[in-house]
């Protein structure tokens, strides 16, 4: 039973481009900026901006820091965030791969601790009551929780009201029921009233209610969102003429989100928002205040335009608002005069300034004919290299390592470089022949190692190289370890650079470094990726080899590192120091007490207990599906843009990131870039999304699930956590999601993006690794976005278990039922169950095949299981015993050797 | 009427009259480690346990209540501040709590019922409960800010016990004295709760510096948004630096707080040998700013107060109209250590 779903584009819909933050008139008094206390707003009421960034779902830098540990650097966080002017302080630590509770608490003990801090209230802000409870155990003061609702009934939603009530805090209160989530004015109105009139009955203080009606996007083309705007403001008119003494509150930013990526119109459409909500009764918002406009200083325009979009009237220039909007929002870009008339003045400077200035901003337009006018000038070909060239790849250097450029600038940069090099290079070639060769600061050769197949990483560094005089010798990915040695060999090489992205690459780099001692190589090895460290590369690579062993954490580190080992006097402290560290790593690893596991048996029997009442119903079309070509437009707008930036080395998160006082001008530029290559990737057809959905029978034994997928039952195994718990915690595993007792159901996908190729072959032969990394990088966010998109479209309608209406940000912050763990990954390591997935999905899913190290490819492809019942949640399944190895083992029918081998990470 | 309501009734004539400190009366006996112990078998010395007096020197207790209340006083609590598990721990004299704390609060009870049936004027007997010496919001180690001692359902667990206790022995109200921690404070809160949701409940925040703040950092503003949802019978102050550090506190919180207002102070400040000077004349004067002003419903002493104290505060009201409870406008009180205010 195979079918094809295309879901319809979204008409009227348009995503542009945003350009640069225009001056910096971006607090208004009504944002209350600078105001510790509730400020008059347009309309003399007050309003409360709610602080936003410490929040694991809404600042990537935040999470980070959390999930690193990093208290201390979290707390200054909060403190920059009330000393701009936050006057209430939203903690969230929603994260699938976090203890939740120890972080909230913890953190919420920390900034206890500071006075700068601790003077404005807390909202404790999760979805998950027992957070929430552990929380309020840790508030001196009196804080507002975020949030309850009666989405699972009455009695759950005034249970939680009275302790809410018994701890001493205020509450928001979601606009959602049994039913679902509100959206329009009546709808708004009702649940309002009634959780109201619940509440005041229960004796909860009305003053202490904050009502969040949900903020909608409109401007998406679907004709039922045009109103969500007016709905919103006309229910808070409403809600406080019925519920006296209440509060209303909202997520702003749901509401501009058809205009992700234009700042500018994001910002007037907020403002203007706001310039009508709060007089109809919105008091607070979770808002970032620096990305408000002042209403007057709005274009009057763009003003009148929002507004008719906001309050869904008919342009007096005649058509429909929104398409106006989305005309005037594109006219809107690139209109800083200011810039133009900078870019215009810096050609008629003389030739070595244009090509420095070319350098340092990135722009490739003239390189050529500047390197050429250049070359006519100069003594050699290669003096334009030493001389002005490399002047101004120097003064990228030092602002790259000063810390005021940042990575896509450089590779921009390298690509401006590259292009200039390649110029001469004939005429060098010329040269050379009659006078020899020439010799680079060093030479690398880096590789991909077998079985992965990812490159984003190691092209980086390679370009970073490149820009310091290294010369670099690229072997792609999947390259075995004698095709590394002999390059290195026949090179000559310097040092050696190995990457990898998925976890079974850290035993493979192992294997290079065995090879490099047994062939007797002594030159430095450096180790590079996602998944390798400083701990893996201490305790399994480093004593594999004799020679040098270095990690490199990131890009910005390997000139650094890469340079000290070509120089003949850094060379020697820089190793001797590296041992020496990894030494004490090895030493303090060894003396280190693990947390403690329970035995196997033990572990089962702290299992989740499963609930029937969250078991999911039958799918409504179970079997395989095909989805052939996904529209890129529909992806385009799920992208959760956060990750791309983390992809280059820009830490923040999306919007906020854009307009970042330290790297806001090159996310922006970046941004820009990216959304010009989207523009053409989609009017070009540049690549295809295909994806394949499978929903079948399925029943528990145990640890497994046996699932019935083309008439033939498949065992899948499942790891289930040891490490000991608190009281009350379960040790969770995947098959807890599934009933113990009666048939049940499971899902499985894959979705790929096909057709990079020949653009990557295009870009290469340009010398444009800005644009290979760039499309590469697109190209997961886009494949991650269609994982998201399927598995919405499989919730509420192959499965058809949900009805939503989720906004993107909800999407990205996994506020629905139901997970889609892949394998590899923490909730299910083990990489190996990849190749059954994939035969219960027919074989070759999505176009998708793996490697022998269970990469997939294409590079930007995403797998995984669907699990649907209510329970269901992301964890970590951190360290197993040796019995559960054991147990695993047989019950997968391999050595134990093998699953040692796939299980490695999880064993150490 | 139940106990609340006979006592906002008699507030709503005068100003009422809480009784002094027990630890300043229990010095002057100048008891010795026999006369503490008893017949108790206990690990430890017990000399400077006054919780173990209930249950080894009754009568002493009985007498400092009596002579209170022969010296005016009608809100009688129960000499219980360090009658809790965690305080007890120091003498090795957790397992006695419950039974310290029945005891404490009959003895009361039964001086309340004697001198009522005399004068027919109702007394209170109010159970006490002191912080603990353990702090919630607070880490003993300023190498790691975000560690405690102890936890929120711990100090509640252990409140829990006291206050059952307390009520099986006879007392009416509870009074969370001496608040240096809010989150102590809110813990209380949520053990009486647990205990019984209609036990009257008063609240009294102590200041630990001169900024007017407690030792988790809430001005007397802040105390009040934080606690509010305790629907206390009183709200107040006592302990700190003496009435006239005081002062400008109770006049703050009169404003707002919309129930009864209790206020009592130390002796002054302690001199150098930890005694207090200050006497009944000289605090008695500093009460009846208060009641000039018409900021406070409810009097009584603290550290260094004597029943010659208690007389002359009780003196100083007569005469003056008790303080009119706040009627504020409706609006929301939130609060980290600073309160803050949103119109509702």
């Amino acid at each position: 039973m195979t079918n094809t779903v295309r879901l319809e584009p979204v008409e009227g819909l348009s995503l542009t481009a945003p350009e640069k933050r225009e001056g910096a008139s971006t607090s208004s008094a009504r944002t209350g900026e600078e105001f510790p206390q509730a400020v008059a707003g347009p309309a003399g009421s007050a309003f409360v901006n709610i602080g936003e960034r410490t929040n694991v779902t809404g600042s990537a830098r935040f999470k980070k820091l959390v999930m690193a540990g990093d208290y201390a650097a979290a707390v200054e966080v909060a403190r920059q965030q009330v000393e701009n002017g936050a006057q209430v302080i939203d903690v969230n630590m929603d994260e699938g791969l976090l203890d939740s509770e120890y972080a909230m608490t913890t953190f919420l003990k920390l900034i206890a601790a500071e006075p700068d801090i601790a003077r404005v209230p807390v909202m404790i802000d999760s979805s998950k009551w027992t957070v929430i409870e552990a929380g309020l155990k840790c508030v001196s003061g009196k804080p507002i929780v975020n949030s309850i609702s009666m989405k699972e009934g009455e009695a759950e939603f005034l249970a939680h009201a009275r302790k809410v009530r018994d701890y001493g805090a205020a509450v928001v209160v979601m606009a959602f029921d049994e039913v679902g989530q509100a959206d329009t004015q009546a709808r708004k109105v009702e649940i309002c009233e009634r959780a109201y009139k619940l509440l005041v009955a229960e004796g909860f203080p009305p003053e202490d209610i904050i009502f969040d009606p949900n903020i909608f996007a409109v401007a998406t083309g679907i004709e039922e969102h045009r109103t969500y705007a007016l709905d919103f403001i006309a229910a808070c008119r409403e809600i406080k003429a019925r519920c006296p003494h209440v509060h209303i509150s909202g997520g702003l930013s749901n509401l501009s989100f058809s205009f992700r990526g234009n700042e500018p119109v994001r910002r007037a459409m907020h403002s203007i928002f706001l310039f009508h909500a709060i007089p109809a009764g919105l008091d607070m918002a979770i808002v970032n205040a620096g990305q408000l406009d002042v209403y007057d200083t709005i274009d009057p325009e763009l003003r009148e335009a929002c507004e008719d979009v906001i309050l869904d009237r008919l342009p007096k220039a005649g058509g429909d608002a929104t398409e106006r909007l989305v005309t005037l929002a594109e006219k809107f870009l690139g209109s800083d005069p200011v810039r133009e008339k900078a870019e215009a003045e810096w050609r008629g400077w003389e030739v070595g300034k244009r090509l420095e200035h070319a350098l340092v901003k990135g722009i490739d337009a003239h390189v050529v004919a500047d390197t050429e006018e250049a070359r006519q000038t100069a003594e050699r070909p290669i003096h334009v290299i030493e001389g002005p060239l490399m002047d101004g790849m120097n003064v990228v250097g030092d602002l790259f390592g000063s810390g005021k450029m940042f990575l896509p600038q450089v590779v921009k940069s390298a690509r401006v470089m590259k292009k200039a090099v390649a110029h001469l290079i004939p005429f060098i070639e010329a040269e050379k022949e009659r006078t020899g060769a020439t010799q680079g600061k060093g030479r690398i050769v880096m590789a991909t190692v077998k079985g992965d197949v990812h490159d984003i990483g190691k092209n980086i560094v390679g370009v970073v190289l490149q820009c310091n005089g290294f010369e670099v010798i690229d072997l792609g990915v999947m390259v075995p370890w004698a095709d590394i040695l002999k390059a290195a060999n026949e090179n000559n090489a310097d040092m050696i650079g190995l990457s990898g992205l998925i976890t079974p690459s850290l035993d493979e780099m192992v294997t290079v470094a065995d090879e490099m001692q047994r062939a007797g190589m002594t030159l430095p090895l450096l180790i590079g990726g996602a998944t390798t460290s400083k701990v893996h590369t201490a305790i399994r690579i480093d004593p594999a080899y004799d020679g040098p062993v270095l990690h490199v954490l990131d890009a910005s580190r390997a000139v650094g590192v890469a340079s000290s080992l070509v120089s003949e006097t850094q060379a020697e402290p820089l190793i001797a120091k590296t041992a020496e560290e990894y030494e004490a790593t090895r030493l303090t690893r060894a003396g280190r007490t693990h947390s403690e596991l329970a035995a196997l048996d033990e572990a089962r029997d702290n299992a989740q207990p499963y609930d029937p009442a969250g078991k999911p119903p039958p799918p409504r079309r179970p079997g395989l599906h095909q989805f052939g070509e996904w529209p890129l437009r529909d992806l385009r707008a799920s992208i959760d843009w956060t990750p791309f930036f983390r992809a280059w080395e820009l830490a923040g998160n999306y919007p906020a990131i854009l307009t970042d006082p330290v790297v806001g001008e090159s996310a922006t530029s970046l941004f820009n870039d990216a959304n010009a290559m989207l523009d053409r990737m989609i009017a070009e057809h540049w690549v295809t999304p295909r994806g394949t959905v499978g929903l079948w029978r399925c029943r528990r034994e145990g640890d497994d699930v046996l699932v019935l997928a083309s008439n033939a039952e498949t065992r899948l195994p499942f790891l289930r956590q040891q490490v000991k718990k608190r009281e009350g915690r379960p040790n969770m595993c995947l098959a807890d999601f599934i009933s113990p007792d009666e048939e049940d159901w499971l899902g499985g996908f894959a979705v790929g993006i096909h057709g990079l190729e020949p653009h990557l072959a295009r870009f290469k032969a340009e010398n444009d690794d800005y644009s290979d990394i760039l499309l590469k990088a697109l190209a997961d966010r886009l494949a991650e976005a269609f994982a998201e998109t399927l598995h919405a479209h499989v919730r509420n309608s192959v499965w058809g278990y949900a009805e939503e209406h989720l906004t993107n940000q909800q999407l990205i912050r996994e506020t629905y039922t139901g997970i889609r763990p892949a394998p590899g990954y923490p909730a299910c390591p083990d990489h190996s169950l990849k190749p059954i997935l994939f035969d219960m999905l027919g074989g070759e899913p999505a176009g998708v095949t793996l490697t022998e190290s269970m990469a997939m490819l294409p590079t930007s492809a995403v797998s995984g299981f669907y699990f649907a019942h209510r329970d269901s949640q992301y964890f970590g399944v951190a360290r197993i015993g040796r019995d559960q190895l054991e147990d695993y083992a047989a019950r997968r029918g391999m050595s134990l050797q093998e699953a040692e081998r796939w299980l490695r990470p999880n064993l150490d | 009427m139940n106990v609340a309501q006979q006592l906002r009734a008699a507030a709503a004539e005068r100003i009422l009259i809480k009784d002094g400190a027990y630890g300043t009366q229990v010095q002057n006996f100048r008891l010795n480690e026999a006369d503490y112990r008893g017949g108790l078998d206990l690990g430890r010395d017990q000399k400077g346990n006054n919780d173990l007096l209930n249950l080894t020197r009754p009568d002493l207790v009985r007498d400092i209540c009596q002579r209170f209340s022969a010296a005016g006083a009608e809100l009688l609590a129960t000499n219980s501040f360090n009658a809790n598990r965690i305080s007890q721990a120091d003498y090795g004299a957790e397992k006695l709590v419950r039974e310290i704390n029945v005891a404490a609060a009959r003895i009361i009870a039964e001086v309340c019922d004697r001198e009522s049936q005399k004068d027919g004027r109702k007394r209170w007997t109010v159970g006490a409960l002191g912080p603990t010496n353990k702090t919630l919001s607070l880490s003993p180690n300023v190498n790691d800010p975000g560690y405690r001692e102890v936890d929120f359902d711990t100090i509640s667990d252990v409140y829990v016990e006291q206050i059952e206790s307390l009520v099986e022995g006879g007392a009416e109200i509870v009074l969370i004295e001496t608040v240096f921690d809010t989150l102590n404070a809110k813990a209380a809160i949520h053990a009486a709760g647990r205990v019984d949701r209609e036990l009257p409940i008063m609240l009294s925040m102590t200041i630990t510096d001169l900024s007017g703040r407690n030792l988790s950092g809430h001005s007397i503003e802040a105390f009040w948004a934080s606690v509010r949802h305790a629907r206390p019978l009183s709200i107040g102050l006592n302990c700190s630096f003496g009435a006239s550090q005081l002062r400008a506190h109770v006049a703050a919180l009169s404003g707002i707080a919309d129930t009864l207002l209790m206020a009592y102070p130390n002796a002054g400040l302690p001199n150098d040998l930890g005694d207090y000077d200050e006497g009944p004349a000289e605090t008695a004067a500093q009460v009846r700013q208060w009641c000039e002003q018409g900021i406070v419903n409810i009097v009584g002493g603290c550290c260094g107060t004597t029943p010659a104290h208690i007389a002359a505060i009780a003196e100083a009201t007569r005469g003056f109209a008790p303080r009119e409870i706040a009627q504020p406008v409706r609006r929301t009180l939130l609060a980290g250590i600073e309160p803050m205010i949103l119109a509702a």
